[in-house]
């Protein structure tokens, strides 16, 4: 490419950018409520920017902008023409596009959060896309889930299994799901927590400060 | 040389520019009753390569003729050129938007000035056939390459939106596309013409039901396509 072009064309790598995290996971697991939980508990100390991949509508759009946990300006929608994997995964374009325009208005900002459309266990964040992601069950799935594996359980960085107020009424066990998701993680974390009952799920906001902390000292020389 | 090739991916639905999202009018078509089943489908998409996808062939064919001798000052009048043949707002904007993808993905695969100057001339986002007839000449094809991927993917996105709409039989809907072959030889025939700069000239059909679709599915609560 020429030396010159002074257009807004990010790099690829991750120099001078923020982190990017996707949330995926099934239908209804809470990514919303995650995400509003992290906004209002980063939102303090980090610079942030919200994406959300709806199905139909702008409903998480709009869900988080009523929350009041972000400047409504911070988020942006991207639709996904009946595929919501397609939008994550195979086809990043149109999330890139909405990324790199918060970065452009409101840059530099520290983290980027990609709340994918809720869609089933072999839905994962492009690497082109996320730098991270964390996958979010909940506990009413049942707790055969994590044994049933599927790559957003197996690879992400994180995974968050929500709704653990809801174990009792669904008679899920939530040490099987925990020895059963570490038989599948090799290693990788698990957080269970009950957004409903910690409204910022500050497990996890701890878990997000050390990726951006250490996504900020690895690029922090181009910044 | 490479240019077959080139047309291949830049036609195909996996090429990953945001094309997936639009639907091209079917699905406001299909929420209006106006597309409900293969008979329908059939003589939605012959409308729309007669109209939107000749006057889209013409723009990507002359957009690949500048992507050969590109200049800022040439890539804006074709970009005005493509802005007075698409008249609704909703359209122009799916366009551009389309095309900023197009472009943001195509430069990464072909790293060229073609592509380079264009993002400066249109910082954003030229429309869509311009973006394609760029990418195409960066790629090394021909305009008449150009024009035939362009009017290509103008029935394939609405096709495969409606199978997905409305569970339609995809060997069928594919049949459907077989048998356009002829008229998407005539579009793309049509569309590379004009060669000259004078591109007042190139054609200019209006599809008052497309745009209409166009702006009523703008205003539709629910929907799952961009466009
Ligand atoms: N009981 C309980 N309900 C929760 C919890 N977290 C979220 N919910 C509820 O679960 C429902 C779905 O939550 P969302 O955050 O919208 O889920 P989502 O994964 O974003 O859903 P989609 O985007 O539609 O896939 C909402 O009614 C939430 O209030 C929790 O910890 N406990
Ligand atoms: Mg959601």
């Amino acid at each position: 490419m020429s030396a010159n072009h002074d257009d807004h064309h990010h790099a690829p790598d991750g120099h001078g950018r923020a982190l990017r995290l996707g949330i995926g996971g099934p239908v209804g697991s809470g990514k919303t409520a995650l995400v509003a939980a992290l906004c209002r508990s980063l939102g303090p100390s980090l610079r942030l920017g919200v994406v959300t991949n709806d199905i139909y509508t702008t409903e998480d759009a709009d869900f988080l902008r009523r929350a009041g946990v972000i400047d409504a300006e911070r988020i942006l929608a991207v639709q996904t023409g009946c595929c919501p994997h397609t939008a994550i995964r195979d086809d990043i374009a149109a999330n890139i596009d909405a990324v790199e325009t918060l970065e452009e208005r409101f840059g530099p900002l520290d983290l980027v959060i990609v709340e994918s459309g809720g869609d089933n266990l072999t839905a994962t964040f492009s690497r082109g896309l996320a730098d991270r992601q964390i996958f979010v069950l909940d506990v009413s799935g049942g707790d055969k889930v994590p044994r049933k594996g599927g790559p957003g359980v197996t690879t992400a960085d994180l995974l968050v299994v929500n709704k653990t107020d809801l174990a009792p009424m669904v008679g899920a066990d939530l040490t099987v799901m925990s020895r059963d998701a570490a038989k599948v993680r090799d290693g990788k974390p698990v957080l269970f927590t009950s957004i409903r009952e910690d409204k910022g799920a500050h497990s996890v906001a701890e878990w997000v400060v050390g990726i951006v902390d250490a996504w900020h000292h690895e690029h922090a020389h181009s910044v | 040389m490479h240019g077959d090739m080139a047309m291949l991916l830049l036609a195909d639905s996996r090429l990953p520019a945001g094309g997936h999202a639009h639907s091209g009018g079917a699905e406001e078509a299909v929420r209006v009753g106006a597309i409900t089943g293969p008979e329908d489908l059939a003589r939605f998409l012959r409308g729309r390569l007669a109209t939107a996808g000749v006057v889209t062939a013409a723009l990507a064919a002359a957009a690949c003729e500048v992507g050969a001798r590109p200049a800022p000052e040439r890539w804006q009048r074709l970009d005005a050129e493509a802005d007075c043949r698409i008249s609704a707002p909703a359209q122009r904007e799916a366009s551009r938007t389309q095309g900023r993808l197009l472009v943001r993905t195509t430069r990464r695969i072909w790293p060229s000035e073609a592509l380079d100057s264009l993002a400066l001339a249109v910082p954003d986002g030229a429309h869509h056939p311009v973006a394609l007839g760029a990418a195409a000449a960066a790629a090394g094809c021909e305009p008449r390459q150009a024009a035939l991927a362009a009017a290509y993917t103008s029935v394939t996105a609405p096709a495969t939106a409606a199978v997905r709409l409305l569970g339609l039989d995809p060997v069928l809907v594919h049949r459907l596309l077989a048998d356009l072959a002829p008229a998407l030889n005539d579009a793309a025939h049509e569309a590379c013409v004009i060669q000259a700069d004078d591109w007042s000239d190139l054609p200019a059909h209006a599809a008052p039901a497309l745009d209409l679709l166009a702006e009523q599915h703008l205003r539709t609560e629910v929907r799952l396509f961009v466009s």
